[in-house]
Formats: structure tokens, C-alpha cells, sequence
């Protein structure tokens, strides 16, 4: 089962069709996926899911950067975890890293930085965010855009985040982890 | 919240409107009256029957004209959402984009600049479930425009079903028409839906249409019981 946790400021929220919809969308099997918002995830349920996807959110929702406590599970579990947009964020201040503003809409070229298993080389993508990466702490860096680090990966971990929205044209990135995910199982 | 919906009259920012009226207070629509046809932002075939669906909703409308000559209609558009935020205490901002980056990008940056939330319901829907749950929930819809081969006249007025819906698709996989007109090659007008306190009844329209371009113009309608 791949859990994709739902990252807007409340549960059953508009920003629900916009964020969490298109990811289980660009998985394409509904059968697999299970959602839930990030106030009611338990350990338990990340042990028992192949992969561990978190949404995005509206531009204005920034409630899980207030909340990180919400996400201790991260620290310790085993599931391969990708992070999108907000999820990233989050994902970077769980473990220590600092953000700073950086407004970026539309469609950016993003440069690979370091080879990984979801994408390679330069590819234009959808970004939709108000904050990247001060300092990469204990990440390595996956890509940038002209403005700021835009993927990262925890050092020794299977825990992924991408500051583009890869479910608007790029879900093939998406198919590629939760595939690499069905291989670590 | 109070939100504002972009509304053009057509399915999407109709059915738009719908989702967001379920989670959050719809405090106004907002209208752009494009006075050019082939805006790249703003539906403009009927758009003056907006009125009449907003009196049927029995939602406020804050209409303004714009040139829509390309990117000064935005300046147009952002200045109407800033009358709503004044006017109606709107904090929020709801389209109906499904696939356009080119129109949400867009209205994502004005929402910022204005530091208004921003929400695209529809964003990245299956198109063939889209249009049927916009017919499984009540809607009455007519084809209004057709601006793609090989649409021509013949298709305007006809009202969205599963037999439209059947062609529609047929003609994606033959000449990638976009099943819901996201790239511009229909345009829709909305008569009745869940939200309608009455229906729209058209007395008097014309087919205007060369090749394979044209609209159905509504020249009078009223609003009838249910």
C-alpha cells in the first residue's frame, strides 16, 4: 500500500483536488493508495506502506512548517519516503535544515546535480512555491533551478524531496519511486 | 473562508464554483468581459449570460471589461480581484483550470502579489470521468463554441450527455481534441446545475460560425422555474 499523506492545513480541504488528487492520479491505481492527513498519520501506518508520498499545498498553506513535531516518524522509519513541494519543506526543517524565501510559479528548468533514480539531465517542470533550502544540512542536493535547490535526498536514507510539482508533467518521476520503492520492500 | 470564483458561465468554472461552494463560503463571482474573441484567458462567447446565472445562484457578480489584449487583461483581472477582497472580504481566489500552466500560473501570481489564497479544484482531472460527473450531478450544458478541426457549426447547441461525450472522445484520439475544451477547442454555457435556484431558458439564439470556427449566441433568456 502507498500512503500519501495529505498536507493542507485541514482535513477534507478545497486544496485536497489540487494537491493530494493528482498524485494518486499520476500512481494511476486507486487500489494502492491510501490517504490520510498529516495530523492522523501513525508510525504504524508508515510501517506498513512500500512508500510514503507527502502533497503540496496552496501557496498560502504553510501550516506542516509550524507542525514538524507531527513528523517525528520520519527520523526513524524504514519506508522510502518523497516529499513534494511542502512536503520537502517540511521534510528539511524535520531534519535540521533551514529555509528561506524564494518565490517561484510556472514552469522552470531544473538542472540535475547528482545522479539519483528518479530523473536525470535538465527538464522543465511545474513549481509553485514561497520558500526553498538555505542550506542543504545533511541532504544531498538532486537538482536546482536558476533560483534555488529544487530536490534533495536524506544522506543514507531513502527519503526523497523535490520542491516541483512532478504530478503536473512530470508524474513519470513519481511512477519511478514508488517503483524503486516495490524493489526495496 | 470567503472565496471568489472566476466565473466564465462555462462547465468548469461552474463546476468550480460547486466544489468550492461544499468546503468554503462563495462570497462573489468574478467576470472578465473580454472584448477579444480569441482571449488566451477568459471565455467569451455568452459571457453576458453570466448575470442571469448569477441572479439564478443568487451569488453577487463583480463584472469588468477588459481589452484582452495578451497580459494587460491580467492587470484588468488583478484590479477586479482586489474590488472582491474590498468589497466582498474575499481571501481566496477559485478557477476552473484543469491543465493549463499557462492560466494558472498565472492567477497563481496575481493571488500572490494580492496575498490572496488561490485554488484550482479541477487541476489535473481525468477528463472523460470530469465530464461525466458534470452530467451525473445535473448539469445542463450546451456546446456555446467550437474553435478546432474539425468541429464546425453543427456542433453548437448540442447539449453535453454520454453521446457527446462518446464523440468528444473519439475525436481526442483521432485529432487530439482536448475532451473538455481545456486547449481552447469548445467553450460551454451552463443552463442548469445543483446550485441553481432556477434554470436558464434560451428564447432566442443564432448559430454564427465559418469552417471550423464559430458560437452559438444567445440573444434573449430568462430565468424559469425548476
Amino acid at each position: 500500500m502507498i500512503l500519501i499523506v495529505d498536507m493542507n492545513c485541514r482535513r477534507d480541504s478545497l486544496g485536497f483536488y489540487e494537491f493530494v488528487l493528482p498524485i494518486v492520479h499520476a500512481i494511476g491505481d486507486l487500489d494502492v493508495c491510501t490517504v490520510r492527513h498529516y495530523r492522523e498519520v501513525t508510525p504504524d501506518d508508515v510501517k506498513k506502506s512500500s512508500c510514503v508520498i507527502l502533497s503540496g499545498t496552496p501557496l498560502k498553506d504553510h501550516a506542516t512548517l509550524g507542525e514538524p513535531e507531527k513528523f517525528g516518524w520520519l527520523k526513524s522509519c524504514a519506508t522510502p519516503v518523497l516529499g513534494i513541494c511542502a512536503g520537502m519543506q517540511t521534510i528539511a526543517l524535520v531534519f535540521g535544515a533551514e529555509l528561506e524565501k524564494c518565490l517561484s510559479l510556472g514552469m522552470t528548468r531544473i538542472v540535475t546535480t547528482a545522479a539519483n533514480s528518479l530523473f536525470s539531465s535538465a527538464f522543465q517542470a511545474y513549481t509553485l512555491h514561497n520558500f526553498s533550502l538555505k542550506s542543504s544540512g545533511d541532504f544531498e542536493v538532486l537538482a536546482e533551478s536558476e533560483k534555488c535547490v529544487q530536490a534533495i535526498k536524506k544522506n543514507g536514507r531513502e527519503v526523497y524531496g523535490v520542491l516541483f510539482h512532478p504530478e503536473v508533467r512530470n508524474p513519470e518521476i513519481i511512477k519511478r519511486f514508488v517503483r524503486a520503492s516495490s524493489h526495496t520492500e | 473562508m470567503k472565496l471568489g470564483v472566476l466565473f466564465s458561465g462555462g462547465k468548469d468554472s461552474t463546476f468550480a464554483l460547486h466544489l468550492a461552494a461544499e468546503k468554503e463560503e462563495v462570497s462573489c463571482l468574478i467576470t472578465l468581459v473580454s472584448r477579444n474573441e480569441e482571449s488566451y484567458m477568459f471565455h467569451t462567447p455568452n459571457i453576458g449570460i453570466t448575470a442571469l446565472q448569477a441572479e439564478a445562484m443568487k451569488i453577487p457578480i463583480l463584472q469588468r471589461e477588459t481589452e484582452g489584449r495578451p497580459e494587460h487583461e491580467l492587470t484588468d483581472l488583478k484590479e477586479a480581484i482586489a474590488q472582491a477582497v474590498k468589497d466582498y472580504g474575499i481571501e481566496g481566489v477559485v478557477s476552473g483550470a484543469i491543465e493549463s500552466v499557462y492560466q494558472s500560473e498565472r492567477i497563481q501570481r496575481i493571488c500572490s502579489q494580492l496575498d490572496v489564497w488561490c485554488f484550482n479544484p479541477l487541476w489535473k482531472r481525468n477528463q472523460e470521468e470530469y465530464l461525466e460527473e458534470v452530467i451525473a450531478r445535473g448539469y445542463e450544458v450546451v456546446l456555446s463554441g467550437v474553435f478546432a478541426y474539425p468541429l464546425d457549426g453543427t456542433w453548437l447547441g448540442k447539449r453535453l450527455d454520454r453521446d457527446l461525450i462518446s464523440k468528444l472522445l473519439v475525436l481526442e484520439k483521432r485529432f487530439g481534441v482536448s475532451p473538455s475544451g481545456e486547449g481552447g477547442e469548445i467553450e460551454t454555457t451552463v443552463l442548469d446545475a445543483p446550485l441553481f435556484k432556477q434554470r436558464i431558458e434560451i428564447q432566442e439564439s443564432a448559430v454564427e460560425a465559418r469552417g471550423n470556427s464559430g458560437v452559438l449566441r444567445i440573444r434573449r433568456a430568462r430565468l424559469i422555474a425548476k
